[in-house]
């Protein structure tokens, strides 16, 4: 498991020396997870301990947001004063998406295989 | 005989400074929103992301605590966002056969899907006439939160609030997601999970993997995808067109 943590922390690292010495516009970890991947494919296989740390890791993925969700307490004022607006754009928004998402997605996985 | 008297005050201000008591808060109140889950049958709507910040909102507020203090214990949990990201690359290795041919339908889905779930919530709130930076606040909210608020600066909206619709939006999209996903008879697990992802990030991303194996990769790539082409076209399009 520890070997595991020193692999995915490996990655992250080296992915937030590359966002930031190429001035990329995205985040390290995301470039962390390129990393990991090619690494993956290079080596032909995931290694049983990191199959399993990841797995663990990512079954729990949701409680990894929930320290960052309760800032929404600092911003109650706000909130309250642009409750409707936020509330329709956001459903709106993402329900939008979702069924653009999914409805392009699923017509050319039909399409082209 | 001298029995010390308990000084209450002093044990709360121990608690209230020390990261252990909002750690194991945090933990607690996961457990919990999982446990309420279970209790209502995995029913999308009760999301355990919600539920728990909800929880442990409601409590910083009776208790008075500040945010800051809490966070000061709560960045443990926070800190591990950044290795999870990481760790999608695994899911994504074991369905990358199956995602390969897929490749190019998965681009222009989550290339297409993702702007609209931008601009579709950018065009709700111009047309309530929103402020300008709540509006360019709204604009990356599908994206995850990190990324997010980076574009959120560099489009002048402002990036705690950002952060704020952003996880409103993964709990909308987790919440009530498959109900909409049943109504248009999507029921392809694969674009399903693509959908997810890209509309509703990490959150619903977590929903996913919880679900399906396939639709959570999808869920990861969706995610992920989206997150880099937002950063790079959102700043972009947002100079030509507001």
């Amino acid at each position: 498991m520890i070997a595991a943590l020193a692999t995915l922390l490996c990655c992250q690292l080296a992915g937030e020396l590359l966002a930031r010495l190429l001035h990329l516009p995205v985040p390290g970890p995301v470039i962390g997870m390129v990393i990991l991947f090619a690494a993956l494919v290079a080596r032909g296989r995931v290694p049983e301990a990191l199959g399993r740390t990841t797995d663990t890791l990512l079954t729990h993925l949701g409680l990894l947001y929930v320290p960052a969700g309760v800032g929404l307490v600092l911003f109650l004022p706000l909130l309250a004063q642009n409750w409707l607006t936020l509330l329709l754009a956001v459903v709106g928004g993402t329900l939008a998406g979702i069924a653009a998402t999914g409805l392009i997605a699923e017509f050319l996985f039909r399409r082209w295989g | 005989m001298d029995v010390p008297v308990p000084d209450l005050k002093e044990l709360w201000v121990y608690l209230a400074r020390e990261p252990l008591a909002a750690l194991t808060v945090t933990l607690l109140a996961w457990l919990a929103a999982l446990r309420l889950q279970r209790l209502l049958r995995l029913h999308p709507l009760a999301n355990p992301v919600l539920m728990a910040i909800l929880l442990l909102a409601c409590g910083l507020l009776l208790t008075g605590v500040q945010y800051r203090d809490y966070f000061q214990g709560a960045q443990f949990v926070h800190f591990l966002l950044g290795p999870a990201t990481v760790a999608l690359a695994v899911p994504l290795y074991r369905e990358w056969n199956g995602l390969r041919r897929a490749l190019p339908a998965v681009l222009t889905a989550v290339l297409l899907g993702g702007m609209a779930a931008a601009w579709a919530g950018v065009a709700v709130a111009l047309a309530l006439h929103a402020a300008p930076e709540i509006v360019a606040s709204l604009a990356p909210r599908s994206v995850t939160t990190p990324v997010a608020m980076g574009i959120a600066e560099r489009i002048g909206g402002l990036p705690s609030l950002t952060a704020a619709v952003v996880l409103s939006s993964g709990a909308t999209g987790a919440a009530l997601g498959p109900a909409l996903m049943n109504l248009l008879r999507l029921r392809d697990w694969r674009a399903r999970g693509l959908a997810i992802g890209t509309a509703s990030h990490g959150i619903g991303t977590a929903r996913a993997i919880s679900v399906n194996a396939q639709a959570g990769a999808f869920a990861g790539l969706g995610m992920g995808l989206n997150a880099l082409l937002s950063a790079i076209l959102l700043p972009v399009l947002w100079k030509l067109f507001m």
